[in-house]
C-alpha cells in the first residue's frame, strides 16, 4: 500500500519520459484503489460502530425530552444548573484523575522492580501482576463487592478480628469514593506496568553507562535518562487511561449504583440512570457527551507535547 | 437399479426432497411467526411452564413462536426495550415493568380489545395496573401475573413475638377474616417493634439505597402518610404538612434501621432475613423461597402479611408487569391472541402454582387460587401475600401521585429513600425538603 500511495510526484527524477511516468501513475492509482477497497471493511466498521453512534448521540443530546423538537444546547445548560450534575462532574474528575495518578505511580514503581528482576523469574511475576487486567472487570468487581459487602464484608471481618470497628465501605460518601477508586487502580495498574516495562526495555543501555561514567547516581539516572526517554510513553498511557477511566461504568454500577445519595456517580452511570432508567434519552446523551470537551482538552495538550518531543527527537 | 434411477430422476427426486421441508413449514406455521420477550423468572421452572403453554398455543394456531427469556438483572430487559424502540425492530411483544408502558406509549399497540375480553370475564384490574397500563384512556399493555409482586412485610414469627410482642400469625391468620388487633398494625406500632428488634440485634432490614426495594418500601410509607412531593398537574408539594409529617416520622424510623441501610441493594434485605440477621423485611416471597432452599429453619419461621397503616390508610408496595405489543410488530393479531390465551385463569393458575405463588394475577377474581393456602413451611405463610379484601389495603407504587413521566424519575432516582437517608446522615427536615424541591425542579422540566 505504502509504496503505491506515498511517493510524492516531486520524487520522480527529471528526464524520465512522460509515457512510463503515466504508467507508474496508473499503477499507483490502481494500487491505491486496491488499498482503499481493502480498507473498506474497516472503514465500514469504524463508521458504523464509532462515527455513526457518536454523531447520533450528539443529535440526540440536542432534542427535547419527547424527542420531537430540536433544542440545541438547552440540555447542556439545564444540566449545568443542576446541583446533582455538578456533583457528578466533581466526582468524575476526582475519580479519573486520582485513579490515573495512582495507576501511573504504581505502574512506574512496579515496572522498575520488574525490570530489575532476573529475566528467568520475570515472566512469572509479569504474569501474576497482569491477572487483574485479564479478568473480566464485571467479574472481578463482583469479587470486590463481596469484600466490601455492607453486611458481610471480608475486610470488616479481618478488622473486627483485630479489634477495629467495621468500616462502611460503600455506605459513607468518602469511603465509597475511596472504594471505587481503589478497585479502578487495582484493575488498571497492570496496564501501566506493561507499558512502562516495554518503555524501560527500549532505553539504550549505553545511556546509563555514559551517565555512570559522568558520575550520575540512581536518582540522576532516573531523572535525566529514564524519565526523558519515557516521557512520550507516559503521556500516551496517561491519556489513554484517562479516557478509559472517565468512561468507566462497571465498577460504580456494580459496587454502589451511584450511591450513597448519588455521591459516587460518574458521567456514564449517571447517563444510564437519566437516559435509560428514567426515560430521558436526550438528557442522558447530553450527560455522556460532557466527557467530550474535557477529554479533548486533555488530549490536545498531551498529544501536542508528544508531537513536540518527537520533533526534537526525544522519546 | 441403474435402469430405474437415471441421473435426471435422481435430480428431480433430490429437488423434490429439498423442497419438502419448506412446504411442510409453510403448512405447519400458516399463521406466520411471532417473537416474544418474556421476563426471565427467577424460579427456573417458571420459564418451563411458560414455554409449555406458549408451545401448546403455537401448535394449535400454527404459529412459529420464538421465545426469549430476558433477565431483569443488570437491566438487560430494560436495555433490550430501549434498543428495540430505537431500532424499531425486535420482539413482537415484550414484558414491560412499571412506568415503561408510559415511557414507550407512542410505540405501543392499543390493546383495548384484549383487555375488554379479559375484564368482561374476570372483572377489573387494580388501580396501579390502570395507572400504569392505561394511557389517555386506552390500554397500551396487558397487565400480567408473570413477575407481578407485592413487597409487603415478611417477618420471623418467633423473633417478632419474643422481642417485639407482635404475634403476626394471629394478627393476620391464614383464613378469610381479619385477625385480632389488625387495626393496631400501624406505622407507630411498627416503630415500637423496630426499636425492640434493633435492641435485640435483628433490626428491620429496610434499605435507604437507590434500588427498587428501598424505593418501594419508603414509597409505601409516603403513601400511608398522604405525602406527595408533586401533584398530577406538576405542582410541587414538598413543603406540605403531610411531607413534614412523614419526615418527622422518618427521623425516628431511620434510627432503628441496620447500620448499612444506605448501601442496601435489592439483595441486601433478602440476605439479612435468610442469614438470620433481621426479623423483618419488605419483599415478595423470593426471600422465603430461597430460605426454604438454603436455611429451612428460617423459612419455617417466616410469615408474610400486609404493610402497616398510616394516617391516610394502608398501602402495600405493588410492582406489576405488563405485556405490550410494539407498533412495529409484524404479527399483531397473533400477539394479541397469545397474550389473551396466557391471561386466561387456567394458564395463570398453572404458572402461579409452579412459582409457589410468587406471581400475582392482576384480576381480583383470580386471587382465590389455592396455592397461597397450601405452600409451606409453615402452612399459610403466604396466605396474606395477595391483597385480601379484609386487609383494608390498597396497592401502591411509589410516587404514583405524580404524572408518570415525573413519577418514573422520582422512582428510578431513589428520591424518597434518599430523603430518609439524608435524615439519617444528619440533614434537618428543612434541608431535606429543600434538596427534594431542587431535585423536582429537574424532573419537572
Amino acid at each position: 500500500m505504502a509504496d503505491g500511495t506515498l511517493a510524492p510526484p516531486a520524487a520522480i527524477p527529471r528526464g524520465v519520459s512522460a509515457k512510463p511516468r503515466s504508467g507508474i501513475k496508473q499503477l499507483a492509482r490502481r494500487r491505491s484503489l486496491t488499498a482503499f477497497l481493502m480498507c473498506v471493511p474497516l472503514l465500514v466498521l469504524i463508521g458504523g460502530l464509532v462515527l455513526w453512534p457518536a454523531i447520533y448521540s450528539i443529535y440526540l443530546s440536542m432534542l427535547n425530552k419527547k424527542m420531537t423538537r430540536f433544542v440545541w444546547f438547552d440540555n447542556f445548560v439545564f444540566l449545568l444548573n443542576r446541583p446533582t450534575f455538578r456533583d457528578v462532574i466533581f466526582q468524575s474528575v476526582i475519580f479519573a484523575v486520582s485513579a490515573v495518578v495512582f495507576k501511573a505511580l504504581i505502574g512506574f514503581v512496579l515496572a522498575h522492580v520488574m525490570h530489575n528482576i532476573p529475566s528467568r523469574n520475570q515472566r512469572i511475576w509479569r504474569g501474576l501482576l497482569l491477572i487483574p487486567w485479564v479478568i473480566p472487570l464485571a467479574m472481578s468487581t463482583l469479587t470486590w463487592w463481596w469484600l466490601f459487602d455492607p453486611s458481610y464484608s471480608a475486610f470488616n471481618w479481618v478488622l473486627n478480628a483485630f479489634g477495629f470497628p467495621s468500616v462502611p465501605w460503600l455506605g459513607v460518601t468518602w469511603w465509597a469514593r475511596f472504594s471505587v477508586i481503589l478497585v479502578n487502580v487495582w484493575y488498571g495498574a497492570p496496564f501501566f506496568l506493561i507499558m512502562y516495562l516495554a518503555a524501560l526495555k527500549s532505553v539504550p543501555e549505553q545511556l546509563y553507562e555514559a551517565a555512570t561514567i559522568d558520575g550520575a547516581g540512581s536518582w540522576a539516572k532516573l531523572r535525566y535518562v529514564t524519565l526523558p526517554m519515557m516521557r512520550n510513553i507516559i503521556s500516551i498511557t496517561v491519556l489513554f487511561s484517562l479516557i478509559v477511566t472517565f468512561a468507566n461504568f462497571d465498577i460504580v454500577r456494580i459496587l454502589t449504583s451511584g450511591g450513597p445519595q448519588d455521591q459516587t456517580h460518574l458521567f456514564s452511570t449517571y447517563a444510564f440512570v437519566v437516559g435509560i432508567e428514567s426515560g430521558d434519552i436526550p438528557l442522558g446523551a447530553a450527560v455522556s457527551l460532557f466527557m467530550l470537551p474535557i477529554l479533548a482538552v486533555f488530549a490536545y495538550f498531551i498529544l501536542r507535547g508528544v508531537s513536540r518531543r518527537s520533533k526534537e527527537g526525544l522519546g | 437399479m441403474t435402469k430405474g434411477w437415471t441421473r435426471r430422476r435422481a435430480l428431480a427426486a433430490g429437488a423434490g426432497t429439498a423442497l419438502l421441508p419448506l412446504v411442510h413449514m409453510r403448512t405447519a406455521h400458516a399463521a406466520g411467526s411471532l417473537s416474544v420477550g418474556f421476563w426471565d423468572h427467577w424460579v427456573p421452572t417458571g420459564n418451563d411452564v411458560m414455554k409449555k403453554q406458549v408451545h401448546a398455543w403455537a401448535d394449535k394456531n400454527k404459529v412459529d413462536v420464538q421465545i426469549d427469556f430476558i433477565t431483569s438483572n443488570g437491566n438487560k430487559l430494560l436495555m433490550t426495550k430501549a434498543a428495540e424502540s430505537q431500532a424499531r425492530t425486535g420482539h413482537d411483544f415484550i414484558a414491560f415493568q412499571t412506568w415503561e408502558v408510559n415511557q414507550y406509549a407512542d410505540q405501543l399497540e392499543n390493546v383495548d380489545d384484549v383487555m375488554k375480553g379479559l375484564t368482561d370475564k374476570y372483572g377489573q384490574t387494580n388501580e396501579v395496573c390502570e395507572y400504569l397500563g392505561r394511557v389517555k384512556g386506552h390500554w397500551l399493555a396487558v397487565p400480567t401475573s408473570s413477575g407481578t409482586q407485592i413487597k409487603g412485610p415478611c417477618g420471623r414469627i418467633s423473633l417478632l413475638k419474643n422481642l417485639a410482642g407482635l404475634d403476626v400469625t394471629s394478627l393476620y391468620p391464614a383464613k378469610p377474616a381479619p385477625g385480632a388487633g389488625d387495626a393496631g398494625w400501624t406505622y407507630d406500632a411498627m416503630l415500637k417493634a423496630m426499636e425492640a428488634l434493633k435492641k435485640g440485634g435483628v433490626p428491620v432490614a429496610i434499605g435507604l439505597g437507590l434500588t427498587t426495594d428501598s424505593t418501594d418500601a419508603i414509597g409505601a410509607i409516603f403513601s400511608a402518610f398522604g405525602a406527595a412531593l408533586v401533584d398530577s398537574e406538576g405542582n410541587t408539594k414538598v413543603k406540605s404538612d403531610a411531607v413534614r409529617q412523614v419526615l418527622e416520622y422518618g427521623q425516628k424510623f431511620v434510627k432503628f434501621l441496620p447500620e448499612d441501610t444506605i448501601s442496601f441493594d435489592d439483595a441486601s434485605n433478602n440476605r439479612a432475613l435468610i442469614s438470620g440477621k433481621s426479623a423483618l423485611i419488605f419483599n415478595p416471597p423470593s426471600a422465603w423461597a430461597v430460605a426454604k432452599r438454603d436455611n429451612i429453619k428460617v423459612a419455617e419461621d417466616c410469615w408474610t402479611f400486609p404493610a402497616p397503616a398510616g394516617p391516610k390508610g394502608r398501602f402495600d408496595p405493588y410492582l406489576p408487569y405488563f405485556w405490550g405489543i410494539w407498533s412495529f410488530s409484524k404479527n399483531k393479531s397473533a400477539a394479541k391472541d397469545l397474550i389473551a390465551y396466557l391471561c386466561q385463569r387456567e394458564q395463570v393458575e398453572e404458572r402461579c402454582n409452579v412459582v409457589q405463588g410468587y406471581d400475582l394475577p392482576p384480576f381480583e377474581s383470580m386471587l382465590d387460587f389455592k396455592v397461597w393456602e397450601e405452600v409451606e413451611p409453615p402452612k399459610g405463610t403466604l396466605y396474606n401475600y395477595p391483597l385480601r379484601k379484609w386487609h383494608n389495603a390498597r396497592p401502591s407504587i411509589a410516587a404514583s401521585w405524580a404524572s408518570p413521566d415525573v413519577a418514573v424519575q422520582i422512582y428510578n432516582r431513589g428520591t424518597l429513600p434518599t430523603m430518609f437517608a439524608k435524615l439519617l446522615t444528619g440533614s434537618s427536615i428543612e434541608q431535606t425538603m429543600a434538596w427534594a424541591e431542587s431535585e423536582l425542579e429537574g424532573f419537572l422540566r
